[in-house]
């Protein structure tokens, strides 16, 4: 237990930069975007990984289990409805890509960058 | 077992991130990011996450791929250019990963009962679901309830970024009627070619769609609720547009239909509040709409999951089709 916890937060971290390294290195900007869905599936875990209490369960209350540990049901109830606000944001992104490709005709920064400057 | 288990998933979530990160072809790293969040789901669902476990298998590994592939069909499927200064971003990306790793020697013990996270307000909800709110899932209890400004909050943000593809999109529209189905054989569109999908999704659909409404209306005592519904039944639909084509499916769902569902489940929820207001107590108090404080709150949770349902399936159909219906210049 102690090094699967050790384990998890390396984990979260490891994620953290994979995501962050695609957003400030790479130059296609769907390869940034999906950078930041990984950026964020991080952080989601991080939450997550401290919802979680030692022996507990699901926080869903049954007659049948009386007594038990539940885990917390709080960073559940947040990461749960950011799921759901962060496709909506990535679609918005990928929808501001694909007009950018309409106008630019690329979806390479550089690319863009150079057209802009002449 | 179950940290053995654990260990293997997230050892596997690197490697997919980093095979994600590296292949120049953005077909395959968007086909990774699907298998990613399955394996984060997986991760959720050992934590104990179950509901984060359901919504993140539904909007993670079907929808988000949709969409990412909806993109990628508009714009280009390989990277062009190699990265630049390389050298520079790994320099600075490796400084702030040892600047987090030491942060996190700070973090409280994993699975510690005494960390601060469960100490707050989090056990008073637990202790209190029964008496208040009456119903076994706490995670709905909270979102619905207790949170229900956040959930709101949420809700307009979600609604607020359809809106916003829908007006991107709206930029030189095509002239009327819409395109490619005019010249086209019945079976040149979609996969209606192919028998095996074609059978296999039209199997599928009405279960997906079942489930979907399940899940609606169970949150209360399991994992689900609106959000996890929402995605489920856009699912149903995205998988039908995908075999038969969009005309069909619009014609099952029409697009003002899909506004529809976006402005009024918003609406809904917000009325909700008002409601509450309205019969003499604070925005959002639901105890005070029936008799029984009790059953107010479990009416009132029905009605925002069904709102939450409805602008979600809105929402992510209609950023569904606003890429599909769009021609690559």
């Amino acid at each position: 237990m102690e090094f699967l916890g050790i384990y998890h937060y390396w984990v979260f971290v490891m994620l953290l930069m994979i995501g962050f390294y695609a957003v400030v290195a790479k130059v296609n900007l769907i390869k940034k975007l999906i950078g930041l869905s990984i950026f964020q599936s991080a952080v989601f875990l991080l939450y997550i990984t401290m919802s979680k209490v030692s022996g507990g369960t699901a926080p869903i209350f049954s007659e049948k289990f009386a007594g038990v540990l539940y885990s917390n049901p709080l960073p559940q109830v947040l990461i749960l409805t950011a799921i759901v606000v962060g496709i909506s944001t990535t679609a918005l992104g990928l929808g501001i890509v694909v007009r950018i490709k309409e106008e630019y005709g690329s979806t390479e920064e550089e690319e863009i960058q150079e057209i802009d400057r002449r | 077992m179950t940290v053995l288990f654990g260990v293997l998933l997230l050892t596997m979530l690197v490697v997919t991130a980093v095979a994600i990160v590296r292949t120049k072809n953005l077909f395959v790293a968007v086909m990774l990011l699907g298998i990613f969040s399955l394996l984060i789901a997986a991760n959720f669902f050992i934590l104990d996450a179950a509901d984060v476990a359901l919504t993140e298998a539904a909007v993670g590994a079907g929808i988000s791929t949709v969409l990412f592939l909806g993109a990628l069909a508009l714009t280009s499927e390989f990277e062009k250019v190699p990265t630049p200064h390389r050298w520079l971003s790994l320099a600075v990306v490796t400084g702030a990963t040892l600047v987090v790793l030491y942060a996190t020697l700070d973090k409280p013990k994993f699975g510690d009962p005494g960390a601060p996270a469960h100490q707050h307000v989090a056990p008073w909800y637990l202790e209190h679901t029964p008496e208040y709110i009456g119903i076994p899932n706490v995670v709905t209890a909270i979102l619905g309830s207790f949170r229900g400004y956040d959930t709101l909050g949420e809700v307009f943000v979600v609604f607020t970024a359809g809106i916003g593809v829908l007006f991107l999109f709206s930029a030189r529209r095509r002239p009327a009627g819409r395109r490619k189905t005019a010249g086209l054989q019945d079976l040149d569109i979609g996969l209606r070619k192919d028998v095996i999908p074609r059978v296999v999704s039209r199997l599928l659909a009405p279960f997906i769609l079942l489930f979907g409404l399940y899940v609606q209306f169970h949150g209360e005592y399991g994992p689900g609720g609106g959000f996890q519904a929402g995605a489920l039944i856009a699912a149903a639909f995205i998988l039908y547009a995908l075999v038969e084509g969009e005309e069909r499916t619009l014609q099952a769902l029409p697009a003002g239909a899909l506004v529809a569902l976006m402005v009024g489940g918003a609406m809904l929820y917000g009325l909700v509040g008002l409601l509450g207001i309205l019969m003499g107590s604070n925005f959002l108090d639901y105890s005070v709409l029936s008799e029984q404080p009790v059953s107010g709150q479990q009416l009132g949770i029905i009605l925002i999951e069904a709102g939450v349902g409805m602008a979600v399936t809105g929402v992510l159909l209609s950023i569904f089709h606003a890429f599909a219906a769009r021609d690559r210049v």
